[in-house]
């Protein structure tokens, strides 16, 4: 049964996969050298912000620290957040 | 003017010692002179796996101390033209050298060599300070497995914080058959975790437990699928284009036939 659950498993399920997951996440706070507990803080005060002007998908934010290469062939620390929107706010539109 | 490379990783084991004394035996092979470092200091090895362990009169330490000089510390490796071995001291612990020494150290050699490496010892604290110390570029040994990745990753940021900013990756015992199957994170994934340039992949290949076992670095054996990764990892440090090589060529002849008639082994487990 074993062989047959893998052979239709999705590709989600692969164990590199699990692997490469859990390695960003434990990377972002490794690079920002900041607890997971303060991540989700910082998380939890921009959603607020955000929520003023737009309705995003609470769900489906991803916040990561990743490397960028730079010209010049050095690298900066970057904050990558993946924020859905479900919708724009109108207010304040064509108010001014 | 040589240019001095440290090989590092964070992690034990992930093949920094066999890495250095292959890439070395490889750029010494393309008619290049070479010293190789080990600045494992207490847990010297860089000596047995290049097979010159009995060769040894003075060491690291006593070169940085006054005890000889330079160059009668340098063990002159007699099959490779240009090869030659700086050894670590067994017997003494990390302290016995500073960042300073060896900065000083690596400048003379740059002197008298196209290529310095350093064999880095495992870990972040004085050992990685002092191997970093002297070098112009990195490389970063790791495999891909996910405490290994990690390691590497902090390295990668303390090269940057000690003013080594562009290091160069190998992946080392990549396992096609795993990778195949997804159970083995594939270059392209241990690549975007890193975000660094690669310039090498290593295949696992017991070859090189059999060439360790003799002493000779496992370069020297054309057939190997190793010694291919790493000949071609030194025309890369010497500016070549070297695509990577397809790791693919292990395929036995069944597995052929099987794909031919769509059983992927791949999918058996
Ligand atoms: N590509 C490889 N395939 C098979 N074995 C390897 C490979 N690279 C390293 N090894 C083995 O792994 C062990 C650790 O390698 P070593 O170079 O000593 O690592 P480090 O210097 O990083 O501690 C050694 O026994 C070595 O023979
Ligand atoms: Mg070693």
């Amino acid at each position: 049964m074993k062989g047959l659950f893998r052979f239709f498993s999705k590709d989600d399920n692969k164990s590199k996969d699990i692997a490469k997951e859990r390695l960003k996440l434990v990377l972002t706070h490794d690079r920002a050298n900041v607890s997971p507990k303060y991540l989700d803080m910082m998380k939890d005060d921009i959603i607020k912000v955000m929520s003023g002007y737009m309705e995003i998908d609470e769900e489906g934010i991803d916040i990561n620290l990743t490397r960028m290469a730079n010209d010049d062939d050095t690298y900066t620390s970057t904050l990558v957040a993946n924020i859905p929107i479900k919708k724009i706010k109108n207010i304040g539109k064509n108010n001014g | 003017m040589g240019e001095v490379f440290v090989i590092t990783s964070g992690k034990g084991g992930v093949g920094k010692t066999t890495t250095t004394a292959n890439i070395g035996t490889a750029l010494a092979l393309e008619g290049k002179r070479v010293v190789l470092i080990d600045a494992d200091i207490g847990l010297r090895n860089l000596d047995v796996v290049l097979g010159l362990e009995n060769r040894i009169v003075y060491d690291l330490v006593d070169v940085v101390e006054g005890t000889c000089r330079l160059r009668q510390a340098l063990v002159r490796d007699k099959r490779f033209e240009g090869l030659y071995l700086l050894p670590a001291a067994q017997t003494r612990d990390k302290n016995a050298v500073s960042p300073e020494q060896m900065q000083k150290l690596c400048d003379d050699l740059k002197e008298q060599f196209d290529f310095i490496l350093i064999d880095s010892p495992a870990g972040i604290e004085h050992g990685f300070k002092n191997a970093v110390a002297g070098a112009d570029r990195a490389i970063v040994v790791t495999v891909p497995e996910v405490s290994a990745v990690r390691d590497a990753d902090r390295i990668i940021g303390m090269l940057a914080t000690n003013d080594i900013p562009n290091p160069l990756l190998i992946i080392n015992r990549l396992r096609i058959d795993l990778v195949k199957r997804g159970d083995m994170m594939n270059i392209e994934d241990t690549n975007e975790i890193l975000g660094i340039d690669l310039l090498g992949v290593v295949p696992d290949d017991e070859n090189i437990v059999i060439s360790t076992n003799r002493g000779e670095p496992v370069t020297i054996d054309e057939d190997s699928m190793a010694g291919t990764a790493f000949r071609n990892i030194a025309k890369r440090i010497l500016g070549e284009d070297i695509p990577l090589m397809d790791l693919d060529e292990e395929d036995t002849f069944m597995d052929k036939i099987k794909r031919l008639f769509g059983i992927n082994k791949n999918r058996k487990n």
